[in-house]
């Protein structure tokens, strides 16, 4: 049912880590990073008529976590059918 | 039609709507449930998810702190979405391959044990007992304006209301009166938050007037950008300039953080992801949730700006000397007799006066705002009815299925799993009952004195969730290692650590609670995170001392690892 072998198992795992580690990175990078810990030096940038800083923390780390989930749903699936690991 | 008509007509319609929908969709769905696959469609799925998981405290109470608090809301505007993406990421999709109904099924499973079963339960139970006390208090709110009772007696009808709606039952289970919940709720958000920013911004899409220069009543800019013209009112009032926030740095990234980790820490959220019927539909069902989540959540930030500009304006008048009480506008009268607007006139003058410090007059509920907005910008009677009719599904939905978690965790996981192994069925049954019972009661007195702010007090929630079942179940899918020892010792270090702190904060000295006293300046809002890196590093401990995870668990950890041969979930 599952993988041919064992080789297969741990590649499919490390690079299932691998997408997930780095699509945190960046869920980390906008909340804690531009919204939270910069956020003073950001907000010396104006943007559409916000402070930038706030903008990240009030709107745009959002809308980037939206974009995120939908980037790893087509990365997973793709990862699945790669190895033959995916539901009928 | 006056707005109290209104509302009875537009509250009941949509109740009439929920339980026509329940009963329509409860006769058509005994194919349904045999017919393996056939399940719901990720989009209704995700829909139904964002009604489930916006309560009172998203709907009611979070625009209203934001407008208080300006840049500081951001942590529940992060928190609350943020956690969507660990969950996708990190464990939707494993424990629908684990393919069980609970998350204590899970950590018994995992950790093969009927004690580290017991203490997820105890967990589970603890966390929607703080969260359903949230959303008490929300529903009181709304019924002390619209029935024009006090607060107190507004709490006593929604917990009648909250105990009928639970006892109907079901309800919770079926998905499309979640969806039609969703589309009331999303609806009566919308609308107002629109209105107001076409009337100040000019702007029909409220994220973009959020940014924009403020008009005139001709619909001419006036050059002055609505944030600009914020920080400038803060200023002058004596708040802290609203986008910069008062609370430290290393408070905002820790309740971040406790209430991202516990977003994907609380029972009643994942449980939705183990009922679709694939691994790639979890996947993709907590993607739609978030899209149907963040609609509602980019446009909080917006409204708050909008109406704490609108409120300054209307209290202080335009040249922010006060308005006579006589000339005041009415929904300041109407919001007077719950007791959560109150003027006191402090230079005996006649007027009313907003500022921070001695010169205030006014003691505003933040909890009123969203509720009250649409009378501060004057918009018609059916607006505001509509209002109140999603606030009511917004926190009846979430506390009916608070409700049935709390039931079935304390007849079916602890006693009839544990305790009482030869419990009837009807004793079962009635234990449910009175679990429920008594869980409306307890929120119904934390409703009453609450501990803090409808959002504040479920935020204490989230930080029980992110100390003590996130890290369980992370370890549970990410470690082969991590064995029962260690997850107990990790859960109950975390969830007690939390607890204490919280408890000491907020019930036995609220006098201490203030940044001086708290353990690296954090909140106890945020705690949660530190508590729940203690639970990860006295699991990694006890787990190196104690003996290694038995070779079966081991296999069924790889082989939730990856999506063939999902099965149907299944009660046990």
């Amino acid at each position: 049912m599952g993988f041919e072998n064992n080789e297969k198992a741990a590649g499919y795992w490390r690079e299932n880590l691998r997408l997930v580690l780095g699509l945190l990175a960046i869920w980390a990078a906008v909340s804690f990073g531009c919204g939270i810990l910069l956020v003073d030096v950001l907000n010396q940038i104006h943007f559409m008529g916000f402070k930038l800083g706030f903008w990240f923390a009030q709107q745009g780390a959002m809308y980037v976590f939206v974009a995120l989930i939908f980037v790893y749903v087509a990365k997973a699936n793709a990862l699945d059918k790669k190895y033959n690991v995916h539901e009928d | 039609m006056d707005v109290q008509t209104l509302t009875y007509l537009i509250v009941g319609f949509t109740f009439a709507l929920y339980i026509g929908i329940a009963i329509w969709s409860r006769a058509g769905s005994t194919k349904e449930f045999y017919v393996a696959g056939g399940g719901v469609h990720p989009v209704m799925n995700g829909m139904a998810t964002a009604a489930d998981w916006m309560s009172a405290a998203s709907f009611i109470s979070l625009a209203g702190i934001v407008s208080f608090v300006g840049y500081d809301g951001s942590v529940y505007l992060m928190g609350w979405t943020g956690g969507y993406v660990l969950l996708a990421l990190c464990m939707a999709p494993y424990l629908r391959k684990f393919g069980k109904f609970t998350v204590p099924d899970f950590i018994g499973d995992r950790y093969y044990s009927q004690a580290a079963r017991t203490v997820a339960v105890i967990c589970a139970i603890f966390i929607c007992f703080t969260y359903i006390a949230g959303q008490m208090r929300g529903v009181g709110v709304v019924f002390s304006r619209f029935l024009e009772v006090d607060v107190e007696t507004g709490v006593y009808i929604g917990m009648a209301v909250v105990f009928f709606y639970a006892v109907l039952g079901g309800m919770k289970g079926i998905t499309y009166t979640q969806v039609a919940q969703y589309c009331v709720l999303i609806f009566a958000f919308m609308v107002p938050a629109i209105f107001i920013s076409v009337m100040m911004t000019g702007h029909i899409i409220p994220q973009l007037g959020f940014g924009a220069e403020l008009v005139d009543a001709a619909g001419n800019s006036t050059g002055v950008y609505l944030l600009d013209k914020l920080d400038g009112l803060s200023a002058e009032l004596g708040f802290s300039q609203y986008t910069q926030g008062a609370k430290s740095t290393i408070d905002v990234f820790f309740i971040t953080g406790a209430l991202m980790f516990g977003t994907a820490g609380l029972p009643h959220v994942i449980v939705r992801f183990f009922t679709v019927p694939k691994v790639k539909d979890a996947r993709v069902s907590a993607g739609w949730a978030l899209v149907f989540i963040a609609i509602m959540y980019t446009t909080i930030p917006a409204l708050a700006a909008f109406s704490r500009v609108n409120m300054i304006e209307t209290i202080n008048g335009p040249a922010s000397t006060g308005v006579a009480y006589e000339t005041a506008p009415e929904w300041i009268k109407n919001w007077e007799k719950t007791g959560l607007i109150a003027w006191d006139d402090k230079n005996a003058d006649g007027k009313l006066y907003y500022a921070k410090g001695e010169h205030n007059e006014m003691k505003i509920d933040r909890d009123i705002m969203v509720l009250a907005t649409p009378e501060i910008a004057n918009l018609p009677a059916w607006v505001i009815a509509l209002v109140a009719a999603g606030g009511l599904a917004a926190a009846l939905s979430t506390s009916a299925g608070l409700l049935l978690v709390i039931s079935t965790s304390v007849s079916h996981d602890l006693l009839k799993k544990n305790l009482m192994p030869d419990i009837s069925d009807k004793k079962e049954l009635l234990f449910a009952r009175i679990a429920a019972a008594l869980g409306i009661v307890l929120a119904g007195y934390f409703g009453i004195h609450p501990p803090g702010f409808v959002a504040a007090v479920v935020a204490i929630a989230f930080g029980l969730a992110a100390a003590s079942l996130f890290p369980a179940i992370i370890m549970g899918i990410f470690s082969r290692t991590m064995n029962k020892e260690g997850a107990i010792a990790g859960m109950v270090t975390g969830l007690l650590f939390t607890a204490a702190y919280i408890i000491y904060f907020k019930f036995v000295n609220p006098a201490d609670n203030n940044p001086a006293n708290w353990f690296l300046e954090i909140s106890p809002e945020g705690i949660g995170m530190l508590g729940m890196m203690i639970n990860f590093a006295v699991a990694f401990m006890v787990s190196k001392v104690t003996r290694a995870v038995p070779q079966n668990v081991v296999d069924m950890v790889e082989s939730i690892r990856f999506p063939r041969g999902s099965g149907e979930a299944s009660g046990h």
